[in-house]
Formats: structure tokens, C-alpha cells, sequence
């Protein structure tokens, strides 16, 4: 297949002490695909995305970003190459508003660093208005700890949204949220797929991830066990019974030898 | 909003209110030291109206406060972003060495500052590196460092001071600790203030609307969130202890243009009077938030105390008594302010 990935990892190591969160992994996202990163809690997923966006040094391994192998890559550098990340913790800064979460780490500012105190606020009070943030308690200068979870995970997806990014990364973007809430990520996954953006979308649940997906990459233990594309999946039931084949042969494995 | 068609005058009445609120609500650690300091005041002037009554008193407390504010602005960078410097006494101490040094030696002045600045900057670097890049506790490190430089110090200046009568009357001199502005009789308002209050006001700046002091609060909030979205973490944190280092070394050329003289032990006084100007201004300890504007009316409170408890006719003995006992009070005023949220 020809190589026209937006960003690509090449044999990726990263280790914890002695846990090999990462195991040598290679992936890559295409423009305007949705890609569905599954597998149990634990099996490096959080950590494979990190290697991605930058937050994390690859103990091995190369990182290419269209095309061209990425030099002292970390998270300041893969968001000016368009990769917008909205991880599991949410990165939110609970004292501080609204609006200085939204652009934190990409303030709108002059060449002096004077931040746009003004035209910050506009664009945060826009984009609340437009990820349907209509209550009357907050506005884009309170403070991020006043917020309800679902409205924190609101803020973090809005700031992902803000910067038009070629890739979007979800980290379990739907745990604890409410039904409505959790109906409007998706709402928000598929608008931005519209656009031909490309998105990896991690998610526990996996008829979630079946349907917003058209390729999934299952890891397990730090390794890449399956990759398929929707079309070799006939229903997520089908997908469902490959994680439970993949769990019986982990647990194999640590049957002790000769049981 | 959105109702356009509404007469909208009493609407507006009530959006300005609600501005006054929230613009209360969002300073309300700087107005509560405020306030502090205001019925401090007025308690002072109760007690003896004859002396709070005058420009002279206030003067008097105008002299010092300079040296302490310079130093507070910086630290509640510092605390912001989580971290703390106890080191700061002895970096005035050294970078006004360098200062008199040259000044001594019959140097420029300008050239003294600048050397004043460098060793401020490059010990607050140092800070910077063994807290941050080495890993050592703020705390330790940074007490480490103090006992350190002064014991430097006194290897370098064998117990001598050394005294710079040769700056009265030099330009540098009247620009910086001169009295430009005449107030009552022949006493004038001393240059140090105003440049106390531009360091602030700039501080202010710096604290709220600009992309370093917004970044240290995000690192002191959350160091996790502010390295996930792409702040260099570590180089905040070592700038802050940089700024501290400047204003230090500010201090400290301020403090010797003021008396003409460096004495081995100058900055010895300032640790405790300074960090408690700090938190009583409303800095909490916690990281993520404070306020500039507090920290240089804490400091205020603080040099007021022992001026405000000998006018008011007491003996020095209480002196420390109400120290320890309007630190506490104003502390418990804060705490009002509410508790950390996460
Ligand atoms: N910062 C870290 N320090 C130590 N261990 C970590 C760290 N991050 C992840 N791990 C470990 O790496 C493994 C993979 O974690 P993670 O990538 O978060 O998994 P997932 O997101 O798939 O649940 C786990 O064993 C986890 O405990
Ligand atoms: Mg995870």
C-alpha cells in the first residue's frame, strides 16, 4: 500500500520500568480515515497515543509526520503539524477559565506574547455557543472546576475542535458521560470526519467504536494483534468475538506450561 | 441577551452589576489584602492620629517597601507555578555585591546594575537547574542555596562592608532613589516608590496577560494537562526562578543606592517579611493561582506593621506580637476566599 500516512510509527518502544506499555508498534493514520483503537484496559493504548502527540519520547523507533521522519518530536510540535489530541485525563487546568484552557499551549497572541485577552474570549464564548454549552452559570471566564464532567470533556473536545486539525485524537472520550452527552460526541466525531479530517478513536465500548470506524487496530500487552477494515468485519458482534479470542489466548499464555 | 428589541436600560443596569460581581469575584484575594491593609490604616490612625495623620510616617514605610516589593512580584510567579525560592536574600546579597563592587572601584553605575543583574539571573538559573532538571525539593534546594551564597559571601567580603558615599548626586542615582516629586514641606515622594510601582504594574502585566505568566499558571494548576498541551514545563519553571533572581538583584541595588553602603548581611531581613507579604496578599500555597497586585499590598501590610505598632505608642516589644498576630489574621481573612479546587 502506498505510504500517504498523516503521521506513522515504525517499530515504537516505550517501557515503564520493567512494563513494555508499548512493544514495538507500527501504525499509521491516512487522511480522512476514522481508525478505532481497542483493547483492555492496560494494553498500552493511552501510551501509544502519547508517543504520537508528542508527550511521551519513543524509547525506540521512528515517528514519520507525513512523509518526513520527525526530529525532537514532542507535544508543542505535533500541534503545529495538526494533530489535536483530547486525552484520557482530559488536560484541563481546573483553577483557571474556561477560555485559558481552550487555548492553553496555543494562546492567541502578538509577537511579543501578548495574548488577545478579548478576541480569546470571543472565540471561547463562540465555540461554547457551538458545542451547545447554553447554560447561564458559566461563561468563558469561569473557572473549569465549576464545570459538570460531561462539560469538562465538552471543553477538551472544543479545543480539539478550535484548531481545525488534520488528525484528532480521542482518548476514551465518552466515559462518564451521560447518554445525550455521549450521543453528541459522536455527533461531533462524524462532523469532523465530514470535513476529511481523520480521527483515532479509542473506546472501551466496543459497539461504539464498530460503529464510528472504518478500520481497527487491536493492541494487546503492548503489541498489535489484529488489524482490519470494516469491510472484513461484518458486525460488531463479529468484532466483539475477535477481543474475546484475543483475551482467552492472553490468558493462555499465562496458564502456567504443561497445565 | 438576544431579545434585541427590549429597551434595554435597566438590562444594561444589571449586566454592569454583574460585571462589578464577576471582576470582584475574579480579584477577591487582592481585594480582601486591600481592605486588610485599608482598616490596618485606620486602625493605626485611631490609635495615634497625630502620626498617621502625616505624610512623614507613610514616607518612612516608602523607603524599604521598594526592596520588598521587587522581590514579591517575582515569588508569586514562583508559587503560582508550584514551586518556591527561599534563596532569594542571598541572591541580594551577592548581585549588589557585584554592584558595589564596581560602583567601588570607581565603575559606571549602569555597568554595576547590569553586573548586578547577571549574577541575579545566573543564580536564578542555577536555582532553576537543581530543582528542575536535577530534581531536588524547591524547598531544600533553594535553603540550601541561601546558606550557600551567604557563606560565599562572607568568604569574598572577610566581615568588611564597603560603603559608596560617590553616588550621591550621580544622575543614576537621583533617577532612581531621588525624591522627583515634592508632597509636603521638603519631603518628596522617593523615586524607588514609583519604580516599585511600574515593576508591579508590569508584573501584573506579565502575571495576566501574557503568554509566560498564563503558561505558570497552567503548570502550577496541572504540570500533567500544561505538558500534554504542548508547554515546555521544565523552561517555565526555570524562568520563574530567573525572574526571581532579576528581582533580587533589583532589590538589592536599590537597597544599596538607599543606605551607600553593602553590608555582608544585606538581604539577611528580607525572607521572613517578604514570604509573609506574599501569602498574606492572598497567594495561596497550593499552586495555579495567586495575584500580584495582593503580594505588593501584603508587603505593604507587612512593613506597616512595625512603623504602625511604635507610632501607635507601643514599645518594641510587641513589635513581633502584632507581626505574628496580623499574618495570622489576614491569613484567616483569605481562607474565606475558599479552599483549592480541582
Ligand atoms: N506514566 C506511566 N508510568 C508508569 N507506568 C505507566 C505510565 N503510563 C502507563 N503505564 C503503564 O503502561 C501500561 C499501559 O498503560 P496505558 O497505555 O495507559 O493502557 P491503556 O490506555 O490501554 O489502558 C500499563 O501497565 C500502565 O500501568
Ligand atoms: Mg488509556
Amino acid at each position: 500500500m502506498k505510504n500517504d500516512f498523516i503521521i506513522e510509527l515504525q517499530d515504537v518502544t516505550k517501557s515503564f520500568g520493567n512494563v513494555n506499555a508499548v512493544d514495538g508498534i507500527s501504525f499509521g493514520v491516512r487522511p480522512g480515515e476514522v481508525v478505532g483503537l481497542i483493547g483492555d484496559n492496560g494494553a498500552g493504548k493511552s501510551t501509544l497515543i502519547k508517543i504520537l502527540s508528542g508527550v511521551h519520547q519513543p524509547d525506540s523507533g521512528q515517528i514519520i509526520v507525513r512523509g518526513q521522519e520527525a526530529q525532537h518530536w514532542n507535544a508543542a510540535r505535533s500541534r503545529e503539524s495538526g494533530i489535536e489530541t483530547v486525552y484520557q485525563d482530559r488536560a484541563l487546568v481546573p483553577q483557571q477559565t474556561i477560555t485559558r484552557n481552550i487555548f492553553m499551549g496555543r494562546e492567541i497572541k502578538n509577537r511579543f506574547g501578548v495574548i488577545k485577552v478579548k478576541t480569546q474570549y470571543e472565540e471561547a464564548n463562540r465555540l461554547m455557543r457551538e458545542i451547545g454549552f447554553t447554560s447561564k452559570v458559566f461563561d468563558p471566564d469561569s473557572p473549569v472546576a465549576t464545570l459538570s464532567g460531561g462539560e469538562r470533556q465538552g471543553v477538551a473536545i472544543a479545543r480539539a475542535l478550535y484548531f481545525d486539525a488534520d488528525l484528532i485524537v480521542l482518548d476514551e472520550p465518552t466515559t462518564a458521560l451521560s447518554l445525550i452527552e455521549t450521543a453528541k460526541v459522536f455527533g461531533f466525531v462524524r462532523n469532523v470526519r465530514e470535513r476529511g479530517r481523520s480521527i483515532i478513536f479509542i473506546g472501551h465500548n466496543i459497539y461504539h467504536v464498530y460503529d464510528i470506524a472504518d478500520r481497527f487496530v487491536v493492541l494487546d500487552r503492548g503489541k498489535v494483534v489484529m488489524t482490519a477494515n470494516k469491510s472484513e468485519i461484518a458486525s460488531a458482534e463479529v468484532l466483539m468475538q475477535h477481543m474475546q479470542e484475543i483475551a482467552e489466548m492472553a490468558h493462555a499464555d499465562a496458564e502456567p506450561v504443561g497445565a | 441577551m438576544g431579545l434585541g428589541a427590549k429597551p434595554s436600560g435597566q438590562q444594561n443596569a444589571r449586566e454592569d452589576a454583574s460585571e462589578l460581581v464577576k471582576w470582584m469575584r475574579k480579584n477577591r484575594r487582592a481585594l480582601t489584602s486591600t481592605l486588610f491593609l485599608i482598616v490596618m490604616l485606620i486602625g493605626f490612625t485611631a490609635a495615634n492620629t497625630e502620626v498617621f495623620s502625616q505624610f512623614k510616617i507613610y514616607r518612612s514605610v516608602m523607603i524599604s517597601l521598594p526592596s520588598w516589593i521587587f522581590l514579591v512580584v517575582p515569588l508569586v510567579f514562583v508559587v503560582t507555578a508550584g514551586e518556591i525560592d527561599l534563596s532569594f536574600p542571598s541572591v541580594v546579597g551577592l548581585s549588589s555585591y557585584a554592584f558595589v563592587s564596581i560602583v567601588d572601584r570607581g565603575g559606571d553605575p549602569l555597568l554595576g546594575i547590569a553586573a548586578a543583574l547577571v549574577v541575579g539571573v545566573v543564580l536564578g538559573y542555577i536555582n532553576g537547574i537543581l530543582v528542575v532538571r536535577i530534581g531536588l525539593s524547591a524547598l531544600v534546594a533553594t535553603l540550601g542555596m541561601n546558606f550557600f551564597l551567604r557563606g560565599f559571601i562572607n568568604i569574598l567580603a572577610q566581615g568588611f562592608s564597603i560603603a559608596i558615599p560617590e553616588i550621591r548626586g550621580t544622575f543614576i542615582h537621583s533617577l532612581m532613589t531621588g525624591d522627583t516629586i515634592q508632597i509636603a514641606g521638603n519631603q518628596g515622594l522617593p523615586n524607588q516608590m514609583l519604580w516599585a510601582l511600574a515593576f508591579t504594574a508590569l508584573g501584573v502585566f506579565l502575571y495576566n496577560r501574557h503568554s509566560f505568566g498564563v503558561r505558570v499558571h497552567c503548570v502550577g494548576d496541572n504540570p500533567e494537562s500544561a505538558a500534554e498541551m504542548g508547554i515546555d514545563v521544565n523552561r517555565t519553571r526555570i524562568m520563574v526562578f530567573v525572574f526571581t533572581g532579576i528581582g533580587a538583584a533589583l532589590a538589592g541595588v536599590f537597597s544599596v543606592m538607599i543606605n551607600f553602603v553593602w553590608w555582608p548581611t544585606t538581604g539577611d531581613g528580607l525572607l521572613l517579611p517578604v514570604l509573609a507579604g506574599l501569602f498574606v496578599g492572598g497567594t495561596p500555597t497550593w499552586g495555579g493561582i495567586g495575584t500580584v497586585f495582593g503580594g505588593a499590598i501584603g508587603t505593604t501590610i507587612v512593613a506597616f506593621i512595625e512603623t504602625g505598632v511604635i507610632a501607635a505608642g507601643l514599645t518594641g516589644f510587641f513589635t513581633q506580637f502584632f507581626y505574628g498576630l496580623i499574618i495570622i489574621l489576614s491569613l484567616i481573612f483569605q481562607r474565606f476566599n475558599g479552599g483549592r479546587v480541582r
